[in-house]
């Protein structure tokens, strides 16, 4: 009798602890951590490792010898796989290098090519995680999927809204890069890792006595070897056959005065100081970069701040549309400190956003993503 | 949980009469077969039993079997040891000088990848195209023959769908042009009956754990006479073809093997076809728009490939191996995750298709039950996947 009371009061619970429950494995410590945790709950979990890209592409950007510690790359496969035979659990690599490339890497090109500077972690959750691999996940009999995340998801009982919410772990807080989740998504995802710290995280996958309870963490872009992007750009474009746009273009002034040359606008993200190539008496940087005319435009740091800006494919994740504008705290970069501003929905899942006080390098291509304190309300990508 | 195994095309139980041979030859019989003294002698005499098992399998005479670490190296020393042989750069900028290679699309990468190898190094190769049944046309072949042209290389079964090459045909090209003839019959030892003889066959890998066997040992039968260049450099074992102490456990298992797949043959062939065809009936009778890829050629008696439109071989195979089957796509690549099979591509399916695509091969141990667990999992986990699939909707509808 206590047994189904219980369960009344915590429906979602009740359907949570039956079923299978599938874990993307990274083979880092994060995602190896969350394996141990859904056991620790009596949860049977089966493991998804996901071959992104071919690491035999673009050898020009290899170094000697083979890759390493580097995302998709086999020590990290190999790393997933020594989990889940330390946990005792099946374990699967499948393959996503197809979508990846399609969803992923050709839009992050594409992106830089045209002048904007893409994120495309975020295109990986949304397009690739929780998308075909959460529905590899339910094909395998998995009624969830859930990953090293950190970030929080909870059902609002009042709304009836599944609602997306910031990691307690306010360092590690990884919810800018999962605005783009639908309801379905969320419904049918689970973030472990949302309600500890890295270094509970860490203390678990002791106590669990992982094997990759020490590894270190990488921040790296996992398909872009040495964080070399432009070296990337330039190889897959040539791998591919996608032209790179007019070679030599001018670096101009606000005004219009030519103070220099570059040698392609991919290598340039709004708000860059380095590698501009020349010396003047005051701190220039990139305050807008015009694809069309192979032309990037720079300026003094007062010309990088700006209050009002639109955004496109607007995801009010946690909540529907709003009627009319709203007061949020709005982030326009992952290390971005929120600040307050309206966000005024716009048709067309347009928005435009508008903060109290000018923002340094709103950046073409990054999200802009709003917040009511811990809950995540929507974002949408800066035009 | 219960577990039913059909990918006997992968990789097969060791026979325990087999693995009883084998015992006393790790510890008791330890004895190096090239030494001279008496426990020496005696290994000898039982790896030399061990050849004349092996070339009784497939009709050749004991002197002509070497044995290797498997059915790649065999593959290799086949490959690499005929061009090795030939090439004789009288002038390297002759293109005509070249010698010159035909295979197939549909080989085993053993096979497939040293040739590119050779490619790479300037040797020329034609990689025969196959029809939707997986088969060669002889006149593709007859025409691919050029004066530079020092080896065919056909495999036998192909492992994936089956299918087996017309051998014969092949060996009596080869032999009319002068050419020698290697053949990978990896998958088709110890299933359908070989006699290098008959089939003309001047080079042909075997694989020991593929017919009951231990892993890591297997043979290249070498014709008399044929000149091929050694692959591995070392001491003077088995007449200077393979250097390197014998693996003489592992030898007297594939000879053992070798004899028990003699003689159980014919017996293994109609079981396992038995089984083999009503498990194919079943799941065309009980999976909607379900084809057989290379159905109507011949094929070995063990193997059918299926093409279930509309979903991914990779979740199937997965939601399989969660309920106990164990079944198997195409090529896995060295992460685990399963590649493009090079195999369907050539014999004509769509990508979407090729991807659909799984394989079941059965074995000795195959039962009635096996197979009506599989007849009754296939089909629900198939509908399962076609439920959630994008990709269904569109299939189900274009019929």
């Amino acid at each position: 009798m206590t047994t189904t009371t219980q369960f009344d009061t915590l429906p979602e619970r009740a359907e949570i602890q039956c079923g299978l429950v599938a874990v993307a494995m990274s083979g880092g410590v994060d995602s190896s951590t969350v394996p141990a945790l859904l056991q620790e709950q009596g949860r049977p979990v089966v493991g998804l490792t996901m071959q992104l890209w071919n690491q035999r592409r673009l050898p020009e950007l290899q170094g000697d010898g083979p890759a390493q510690h580097r995302c998709c790359s086999l020590d990290d496969v190999y790393d997933a796989k020594a989990v889940a035979q330390h946990l005792k659990f099946p374990h699967y690599v499948v393959n996503f290098e197809t979508q990846f490339e399609e969803r992923v890497v050709r839009p992050f090109v594409d992106q830089y090519l045209s002048g904007r500077t893409p994120i495309a972690c975020t295109n990986c959750n949304t397009d690739v995680k929780f998308e075909p691999l959460l529905r590899m996940a339910r094909q395998i009999g998995a009624e969830r999927l859930a990953t090293g995340h950190y970030a929080r998801i909870r059902k609002n009982d009042v709304t009836g809204r599944w609602e997306l919410l910031r990691a307690r772990d306010e360092n590690k807080d990884q919810s800018y890069f999962l605005w783009g989740l639908s309801q379905e998504q969320l419904s049918r995802s689970e973030f472990p890792l949302g309600e500890l710290t890295k270094e509970e995280v860490r203390a678990v996958a002791r106590r669990a006595q992982l094997p990759v309870a020490e590894k270190p963490e990488s921040m790296e872009l996992c398909f872009v070897p040495n964080g070399n992007y432009v070296q990337f750009i330039q190889a897959y474009s040539r791998e591919t056959g996608i032209s790179l746009p007019g070679g030599q273009g001018e670096i101009v002034t606000e005004t219009g005065d030519v103070i220099g040359r570059h040698n392609g606008v991919h290598e340039f993200t709004i708000g860059q100081r380095k590698g501009l190539g020349f010396a003047v008496g005051k701190p220039l940087y990139v305050i807008s970069i015009d694809q069309k005319q192979n032309r990037v435009v720079v300026g003094d740091d007062d010309a990088l701040r700006i209050t009002t800006f639109e955004i496109e494919d607007v995801n009010w994740v946690s909540c529907g549309t709003p009627d009319a504008p709203l007061q949020a705290l709005a982030k326009i970069r992952h290390k971005h400190e929120p600040a307050a501003a309206t966000i005024e929905p716009l048709g067309m899942n347009r928005a435009r956003i508008t903060f109290d006080a000018p923002q340094r390098a709103i950046t073409p291509g990054q999200a802009a993503v709003f917040y009511d304190s811990d809950r995540v309300l929507g974002g949408g990508w800066i035009l | 949980m219960n577990r039913v195994y059909l990918d006997y095309n992968a990789t097969t139980p060791v026979e325990p009469e087999v693995l009883d041979a084998m015992l006393p030859y790790f510890s008791g019989e330890f004895g190096n077969a090239a030494s001279i003294h008496t426990p020496g002698q005696r290994a000898r005499a039982a790896v030399e039993t061990a050849r004349k098992q092996v070339a009784a399998l497939i009709g050749a005479r004991a002197q002509e079997i070497v044995f290797t670490s498997g059915g790649t190296e065999s593959d290799n020393h086949a490959i690499f040891g005929v061009v090795g042989q030939a090439y004789l750069p009288v002038s390297s900028s002759n293109a005509d000088s070249l010698p010159h290679i035909i295979t197939t699309a549909i080989e085993h990468e053993a096979v497939l990848n040293a040739c590119q190898a050779l490619e790479k190094s300037g040797v020329r190769v034609t990689f025969l195209a196959t029809n939707r049944e997986g088969q060669i046309d002889l006149d593709e072949l007859r025409q691919a023959v050029r004066p530079q042209t020092v080896l065919i290389t056909v495999m036998h079964a192909n492992n994936e769908l089956g299918t087996v090459q017309p051998l014969e045909e092949i060996g009596r090209i080869a032999k009319e042009r002068d050419i020698y003839f290697h053949t990978d019959a990896v998958q088709s030892a110890g299933k359908v009956p070989i006699d290098v003889n008959k089939h003309g066959v001047d080079l042909l890998s075997l694989s020991a754990h593929k017919f009951y066997g231990p892993k890591g040992i297997g043979a290249l039968y070498i014709r008399s006479g044929t000149r091929l260049r050694q692959l591995l450099y070392g001491g003077h074992h088995q007449r200077g073809f393979r250097p390197g102490t014998e693996n003489v456990a592992g030898i007297i298992g594939l000879g053992k093997a070798a004899e028990i797949a003699r003689k159980s043959l014919a017996a293994d062939a109609r079981r396992a076809s038995t089984l083999r065809d009503r498990l194919e009936q079943g799941l065309l009778a009980r999976v909607p728009q379900a084809r057989v890829n290379g159905g109507a050629a011949s094929r070995t008696p063990n193997t059918t490939n299926l093409v279930f439109p509309g979903i991914e071989g990779e979740a199937l195979l997965i939601a399989l191996d969660l309920k106990g089957l164990a079944c198997s796509t195409g090529a896995a690549c060295s992460s685990g995750a399963v590649e493009p099979s090079h195999v369907l591509t050539a014999i004509g399916l769509p990508p979407e298709e090729a991807r659909a695509s799984l394989r079941f091969s059965l074995g000795r141990h195959s039962t009635e039950q096996e197979i009506d667990f599989a007849l009754q999992v296939v089909p629900s986990a198939v509908e399962q996947l076609r439920e959630l699939s994008p990709t269904y909707p569109k299939v189900a509808e274009a019929r």
